[in-house]
């Protein structure tokens, strides 16, 4: 729902660190974004496609990296790292209790020039 | 629309302050963000080498800061800052209200109220012997920790010892803005369904206390609560989790204590 903003965050944070860098252009920039973050992969690529006009990141692309949670089944004991969420072991069917992660939204890297 | 200066800014936050007694006692407008754009055009230059550098920086930095420097705040003057978090209509103001009714007398407390607009939620809970000062966020579905920074270097929690912080009604984006609270609170009421934690785990997840609210209409809604119990435990295994209504008094008193006793 704030992905936009959170975009808009994303992209002055890797500007003024490619500007640093003394770089005119950024091709590429690497996110790692968790399950449980909060923010949609889609969204941000979205957000990033509108705002890139006019940027450094101009010609540049976004590569989001999907950081998976980790659950623990109930029934059969087995601990999992999922990126989809349905609370329901894909083993078993049990009920998943959530053991953490998933929480980052991070920009990972970049390419400049 | 302030109802001070007649403006309408939909752009940027608002807020409005009210004392102890209930009165206006001041009220400002606010840019929420400051996005300086620049307008960088690259210069063709093929001959340029690419070169990967890395970040390794949380988007919400800049956030996080803020909310590092709210929580020094209460931690130097003794404030137990507790984030309110819940849908639209699970009942945070009339806790919030209820609470000050019980509380107020004994423990200095203070409120910050977050809505997309309107003073409606600073006008029930004002004059309750507690400040309250309402932000309008404009456009965002969220409280940030620039806004609580700007409510308490106004004043709003001189003098408190409990600071209540009801966020904007919103199950998602909430959770992803730290504003330098002591503790998370999420209100799951009976009429929203079993499933909520399930659904929105990145919220419930955060919390240490989950209040079922409206429980006088548990009965009626057909609420199952054991199953809604263990849905919280699910995804949030070490919170508490406490039964109220504030309409009627039921099961508040627990609540009462858990604010006196953390």
């Amino acid at each position: 729902m704030h992905e936009l903003s959170l975009m808009t965050d994303a992209m002055e944070q890797a500007q003024a660190l490619a500007r640093r860098n003394g770089a005119t252009r950024i091709h590429r920039i690497r996110m790692r974004v968790g399950t449980l973050s909060g923010a949609v992969p889609e969204a941000l690529e979205f957000a990033f496609e509108a705002l890139k006009p006019g940027t450094l990141a101009e010609d540049g692309r976004l590569e989001i990296e999907r950081i998976p949670a980790s659950f623990r089944c109930g029934q059969c004991g087995e601990t999992l790292a999922l990126q989809e969420v349905d609370f329901t072991c894909p083993k078993c069917g049990g009920p998943l209790t959530l053991a953490g992660g998933g929480r980052e939204l991070e920009l990972a890297d970049m390419e400049i020039s | 629309m302030c109802l001070e200066c007649g403006c309408n800014r939909p752009e940027g936050f608002s807020l409005h302050a009210f004392d102890r007694e209930g009165n206006l006692a001041d009220h400002e407008h606010a840019q929420g963000h400051d996005h300086g754009h620049t307008h960088d055009h690259p210069h063709p230059d093929a001959e340029a080498p690419h070169r990967s550098i890395p970040i390794a920086q949380a988007v919400l930095t800049e956030n996080d800061r803020i909310a590092e420097r709210n929580r020094g705040f209460f931690l130097g003057r003794g404030i137990r800052a507790i984030n309110l978090m819940s849908s639209p209509g699970a009942g945070k103001t009339t806790l919030v209200a209820a609470t000050l009714d019980r509380l107020a007398t004994t423990t200095p407390a203070a409120v910050i109220v977050g809505d997309l607009q309107t003073l409606n939620d600073a006008e029930r809970l004002r004059g309750r012997g507690a400040p309250v000062v309402q932000i309008n966020t404009g456009s965002l579905c969220h409280l940030d920790a620039s806004m609580i920074a700007r409510a308490i270097g106004g004043g709003a929690a001189d003098g408190a010892r409990l600071l209540l912080i009801e966020n904007v009604g919103n199950l998602v984006c909430p959770a992803a803005f730290d504003l330098g609270e002591n503790e998370r609170v999420a209100l799951f009421s009976v009429t929203e369904g079993e499933d909520k934690p399930l659904k929105y785990p990145s919220l419930f997840q955060t919390v240490r206390l989950v209040l079922l609210t409206k429980i006088d209409l548990a009965a009626a809604t057909g609420f199952d609560r054991p199953a809604a119990e263990e849905n919280i435990r699910r995804v949030a295994p070490d919170a508490q989790i406490f039964a109220l209504s504030a309409r009627t008094g039921e099961g508040i008193d627990r609540w009462l204590d858990y604010l006196r006793h953390p």
